[in-house]
């Protein structure tokens, strides 16, 4: 049971902080796809400063990680930001490939890394960081904490603050749903848009490193981040792109989802005689199901998915 | 008279010069890449890339022209991906679900096959029908429920992929010992696709029915969507789904039915490959690229059906090529990441058509100013 707590910390972690970054992209009126090519950057940059910096003291470890993931997260957006913004570009299309530039990046780089580390001995796409790992477990109990969930806690107040209570927000959202009129009273759209991206990079980024380095030490970087990122954009529309509402909502997928690591400790899943499988698929059920429900009266920001045209009426 | 020729080719050429553009940023982007990693072994890795298994041309006899029918036979399902992914995109829908419905695919082709036993057209119709079920799904909760096609796609597409490790791992399929399905030829020759001109191509024996139906499906698609009622509704619908409405047609019955035709063809796009028994199945633990390969060709081809089979020729080849690289400096991947690189690209692609495109369909007067964009597009190419 502790086990389950554990788990559905750490997963509500990474879906509260990548939806968020979702719903800042989207309040700005750009789709994100690239979400989860967006972790995988993050995770990418992030794993491979906790393997360089094993030997650093516990703080460094923690501060430059983290700044890692996030600049490795914003850059991968500005991939976004620019294709869809100024070049106007299908934006589906764009996160589509972002996400598989990534995970090909990715792999190649950690490849590249590894073999260059180890004389061409180990040619695998695996980073091993079970130090980087250690520096953020804080053991309260029986419970283990990690570092990381107080920043997504951290991150969540501000983002509820930021988004209901800052001019700076207010402008973002009005991008989101009607572009013409907020450039109207002088509101550079383009520039709100970019704020927007780049906080879902920012956020993204983090929420990448959390989902590889808060449970497990080490990871295999061809896997990607198996579908997360797309589990925190369902998480984001039943939030209905809301900070607090999208907190409660990442609790509950998270729950599902860490059901599929922990189903072997608990006696009555275990028993039950269905695959292990099956439990993977569940999150994914009920995202569909619960977006089934939840999309016939969605409020989703009114000029999402639409460049900003300024010649247009 | 050359004006008018050149007039009526514009678009196509346009494409064509942006797709090439595309392919050839790619490659040097992809050259870059090798560079940083290991700036000695840069060229040689390019080079055996790019000069493939045509580099066994010294080499008398067979071996090239069968390393041809292999090529074309591994063609084959990405074309076919694509050619789904188009037609549901000239429909309005994004349809990402193209990797799980072709994982479905794989299920039916295989356990239909090894499991039950069944032949080749059995088989093939079951991968169709599986495709096109997997398809009806999410048409279903685009339509009734208003779930975004794309995230509806991508949930189906992960559930497919579970289900398709539950089905196929179990013992009548897999071969435990070797954790991949069973040898079809061994097991069940007759649900092999009919060969198709195996002497020309130097007695490979995967060469099947399946390329030139690749052919005939891509023609179809090409007259479906352009010659008649049922594509220009299905266009229509994807225009503008309240203006269809207005006009009579069945809105929700069109979004479900491209879904399904598109599901239909990547459902065959799996058969075409795991009924020839080229490759086996192994337990997987992220989706097939194949869907999202199929992407990058659509667009590369300017997402037209014949262009998307030159651009899925050119794809797989340079996937194909990723083989030949040194292992000791690089990695295999190198080739997805140039791939993904075209695909990021062809998102500028459409803007760059656009602008192209964009003073002939405004104006009034034709003839004023196409000799200036023709001969705008001549310079480029030269």
């Amino acid at each position: 049971m502790v086990l389950l707590i554990q788990y559905t910390l750490i997963f509500s972690a990474v879906l509260i902080l990548v939806a968020l970054g979702g719903m800042f992209s989207e309040r700005s009126g750009i789709i994100n796809l690239g979400l989860e090519g967006i972790m995988v950057f993050g995770a990418m940059a992030g794993g491979l400063v906790m393997v360089a910096m094993a030997d650093k003291p516990k703080a460094t470890i923690i501060i430059c990680t983290l700044l890692a993931a996030a600049l490795a997260g914003m850059l991968a957006s500005l991939l976004i930001a620019v294709a869809c913004i100024n070049f106007k570009a299908d934006q589906t299309l764009i996160g589509t490939a972002l996400n598989m530039l990534s995970v090909a990046a990715a792999t190649v780089i950690v490849k590249g890394y590894n073999t260059a580390r180890s004389n061409a001995k180990d040619v695998s796409a695996k980073l091993d960081y079970v130090k980087g790992h250690n520096a953020f477990v804080i053991q309260i109990g029986k419970l283990q904490i990690s570092w990381f969930i107080i920043i997504a806690a951290i991150l969540l107040v501000c983002a509820i603050f930021f988004f209901y209570k800052t001019k700076l927000a207010l402008r973002i959202r009005a991008c989101g749903e009607h572009p013409q009129a907020a450039d109207s009273v002088g509101i550079n759209v383009y520039a709100m848009r970019y704020i927007g991206v780049l906080m879902s990079g920012f956020l993204g980024g983090l929420g990448g490193i959390i989902y590889i380095a808060a449970a497990n030490s080490t990871w295999h970087y061809d896997y990607g981040v198996a579908g997360a990122g797309f589990l925190a954009l369902a998480v984001m529309i039943f939030g209905q792109w809301k900070p607090e509402r999208i907190a409660w909502a990442a609790v509950l997928f998270a729950l599902f989802r860490s059901l599929s690591n922990v189903y072997m400790g608990i006696g009555f899943l275990h028993a039950l005689p269905i695959p292990g499988t099956v439990y993977n698929m569940f999150p994914y059920i009920v995202s569909l199901l619960v977006l089934a429900f939840t999309s016939q009266n969605s409020r989703a920001p009114k000029a999402e998915g639409i460049p900003y045209d300024k010649g247009a009426r | 008279m050359e004006e008018k020729i050149s007039f009526f080719k514009r678009p196509a050429i346009q494409t064509l010069l942006a797709s090439v553009i595309c392919a050839v940023v790619g490659i040097i982007l992809g050259y870059i890449a090798l560079y940083i990693i290991n700036s000695e072994h840069a060229a040689d890795s390019m080079k055996a890339l790019l000069v493939n298994f045509f580099k066994f041309r010294v080499v008398k006899g067979p071996l090239l022209m069968k390393n041809f029918g292999s090529f074309l036979v591994k063609s084959v399902p990405i074309i076919l991906c694509a050619e789904a992914i188009l037609f549901a995109y000239k429909a309005g829908l994004f349809n990402i679900g193209v990797a799980g419905q072709y994982t479905v695919g794989i299920i039916a082709s295989i356990y239909c096959s090894l499991a039950l036993g069944w032949s080749w057209p059995l088989c093939l119709l079951a991968a169709i029908l599986a495709g096109a079920f997997w398809g009806f799904l999410s048409g279903c909760f685009k339509a009734f429920f208003n779930v975004n096609e794309v995230i509806a796609g991508i949930m189906l597409n992960w559930i497919g992929l579970y289900i398709c490790n539950i089905v196929l791992g179990r013992p009548e399929c897999m071969n435990q010992s070797k954790s991949e399905t069973y040898d079809l030829a061994a097991n069940n020759p007759d649900a092999l696709l009919p060969g198709f001109m195996q002497e020309f191509f130097g007695n490979n024996k995967y060469i099947s029915i399946a390329v030139p139906l690749t052919i005939i499906v891509a023609v179809i698609i090409l007259i479906v969507l352009n010659k008649t009622t049922l594509g220009y509704e299905l266009k229509a619908t994807g225009h503008n789904k309240d203006a269809a409405k207005y006009a009579g047609m069945n809105a929700k019955r069109n979004i479900i039915l491209t879904l399904v035709i598109s599901g239909a063809i990547a459902g065959m796009a799996a058969s075409t490959i795991y009924l020839t028994g080229i490759e086996n199945f192994k337990i997987a633990s992220s989706v097939p690229g194949m869907g999202f390969n199929g992407i990058a060709v659509a667009f590369l081809g300017g997402l037209n059906p014949i262009g998307a089979i030159i651009a899925g020729l050119f794809v797989e080849y340079i996937s194909l090529g990723g083989q030949y690289v040194d292992y000791n400096y690089y990695s295999p991947e190198m080739a997805d990441l140039i791939i993904s690189i075209i695909i990021y690209l062809c998102g500028f692609v459409l803007f760059f058509r656009s602008i192209l495109s964009r003073p002939g369909r405004v104006k009034v007067n034709a003839n004023a100013e196409p000799d200036d964009t023709a001969t705008k597009a001549e310079e480029k190419e030269v």
